[in-house]
């Protein structure tokens, strides 16, 4: 008899799930060192709550009617859930506040290796820790558990997700042009974008330097031509770097190009590679505008690991 | 000699013969590409060959840094399901292979336009089910999408479909089947890929093939 499951999902057996909870446990034990204590929240929430989150890229994927005809769906991710948490249940705590979280999360993606459309989240959130402090210690974090968890030879991209919307306004490119040219920096088609930058008239310093900012990345070296909100954000990337023991620093790669797909990040992002691994295996950033639309204005910084993928890099680091 | 120890995959047919002279601007030792057209792997040269429509999926999931493929293959990957396509960075512009996505019905008067006025529906045979489907929603037309393998100009012909949405570079096989291009419905080359990981782990080599290719 034939008995499938869903599209994108799995079942995980007792020889993968010994080692998944290796890796779990030593995350753990680095979340708890650093005293970020963990909580769970609902699989389930109301649309409406996951939409003061983002409601373009990481949209929830599987919704429901409950028994009085709201709709639900399955959490996208643990961030949003989590700023209700600590808006809600936290109204009157002092900050910072630090949670941590071991959850599934759901998304609609094509399912293939590493991209389910269920998959294992461990992460962090640091609630009223602003930049740079707040980012360095979440960095700080990142590393430590990528270490607990044996994996060696990963390296963090590090950017700011405010950078190319402040550039796109210093050049005065018109909000209605922002859009299309976002949309095409987001999948990363940098034919595309040049095809948009040319239509919109501008000058050909500023397609030039449009075009040229989002594909620069590498060490120190990126911050020497930098000029306007680029020498901005590379200031903001340099408070952060400044903060960090020299064990986190030597791990970051800049990358002025780096946009999430998330709407609610607004300073520094970061993704986490591994050259065992074609994908990142996570990435987080500030989302310091979050909070507030649950009511509790407060700057925050958080990542998320996708342990399935670690798992695969640390077997694949086996074979290098 | 590799591009830098970069592994780049290489697309049979079409674009075949473009995409080596291009690796030979590179430097890349390309004679045993050539002389072999069996062998799929040449590791030595860091190049690995294959069906234009697979390299995308080599490059996102990381087995080459670097592809070259047809804008047509890109678009048609890129409307997968969520609304995400593969995971690829598009660089470059190569230029070359440069065909059109059209649609063609037989000559005469247009028989998909008589169908979509009298049954409210056209039926139109593609390899490419995403990027007609897509074209048709754009402008309000209903279409019924049939997905064939090979041979689209066939369909036509015989009844399956009043219409076909297909890549052609002269035109020839249009015009050698009695078809007419109605439509035109995008311009496609080849177009450079990366991994998006090899994209931030190997910057300098590949910023330095991008920096050849475009002067090249």
């Amino acid at each position: 008899m034939i008995h499938p499951i869903p599209s994108g999902t799995r079942d995980v057996l007792p020889d993968e799930m010994r080692e998944l909870r290796t890796i779990t446990e030593a995350v753990r034990r680095v979340f708890e060192r650093f005293g970020y204590g963990e909580l769970y929240t609902p699989a389930l929430e109301y649309e409406s709550t996951l939409q003061l989150g983002d409601t373009a890229t990481a949209r929830p994927a599987y919704r429901l009617f409950d028994e009085n005809g709201d709709v639900l769906a399955l959490r996208s991710d643990m961030t949003v859930p989590i700023a209700r948490v600590a808006a809600t249940r936290y109204g009157a705590a002092d900050p910072p506040l630090r949670f941590c979280y071991f959850a599934h999360a759901y998304r609609g993606v094509r399912p293939q290796r590493g991209q389910p459309r269920e998959f294992l989240q461990a992460g962090v959130e640091l609630v009223g820790a602003a930049a740079p402090e707040g980012t360095a210690e979440a960095l700080t974090v990142l590393c430590a558990a990528l270490d607990a968890a044996g994996l060696r030879d990963y390296r963090i991209g590090l950017g700011d997700a405010s950078l190319y919307p402040a550039l796109l306004d210093s050049l005065g490119v018109p909000p209605e042009a922002r859009e299309r040219l976002v949309r095409e920096l987001v999948v990363r088609n940098f034919v595309g974008l040049e095809h948009e930058l040319r239509s919109l008239g501008l000058d050909e310093e500023a397609v030039a330097l449009l075009l040229r900012v989002p594909q620069t990345r590498g060490a120190d070296e990126v911050f020497d031509r930098a000029q306007g909100p680029v020498a901005a954000a590379a200031a903001g990337m340099r408070r952060v770097r400044d903060q960090l023991e020299s064990r986190v620093a030597e791990r970051l790669i800049f990358d002025l190009g780096l946009v999430r797909g998330l709407g609610y990040y607004t300073g520094a992002v970061f993704d986490v590679f591994d050259p065992a691994l074609g994908a990142p295996i996570g990435g987080g950033g500030r989302y310091d505008d979050l909070l507030a639309r649950f009511g509790r204005p407060l700057p925050a910084v958080g990542f998320a690991l996708n342990v399935e993928r670690l798992h695969i890099a640390l077997t694949g680091e086996e074979r290098l | 000699m590799s591009a830098n120890g970069l592994t780049i995959a290489v697309p049979r047919g079409a674009l075949f013969a473009d995409s080596l002279d291009l690796l030979d601007l590179l430097g890349i030792e390309t004679a045993a590409v050539r002389d072999n057209d069996r062998r799929l792997l040449f590791r030595e040269a860091g190049l690995i060959t294959m069906r234009p429509s697979d390299v995308p999926t080599y490059v996102a999931a990381g087995a080459a840094d670097l592809g070259i493929t047809g804008k047509d293959v890109l678009m048609e990957q890129a409307g997968a399901v969520g609304g995400a396509g593969r995971d690829v960075y598009e660089l470059l512009d190569l230029g070359f292979g440069r065909c059109t996505m059209v649609l063609a019905t037989v000559e005469g008067e247009d028989p998909a336009a008589e169908a979509l006025r009298r049954l409210g529906v056209m039926r139109i045979a593609t390899k490419y089910p995403r990027v007609a489907g897509a074209h048709f929603e754009a402008s309000g037309r209903q279409a019924e999408i049939v997905e064939v393998k090979g041979s689209v100009e066939l369909a036509p012909l015989t009844g399956l479909v009043e219409g076909i949405v297909d890549l052609t570079a002269t035109g020839q096989t249009l015009a050698q089947n009695h078809l007419v291009v109605r439509e035109e419905i995008a311009v496609c080359t080849a177009r450079l890929i990366a991994n998006p990981v090899a994209h931030k782990l190997k910057a300098a080599a590949i910023d330095d093939v991008l920096e050849r290719l475009r002067a090249g």
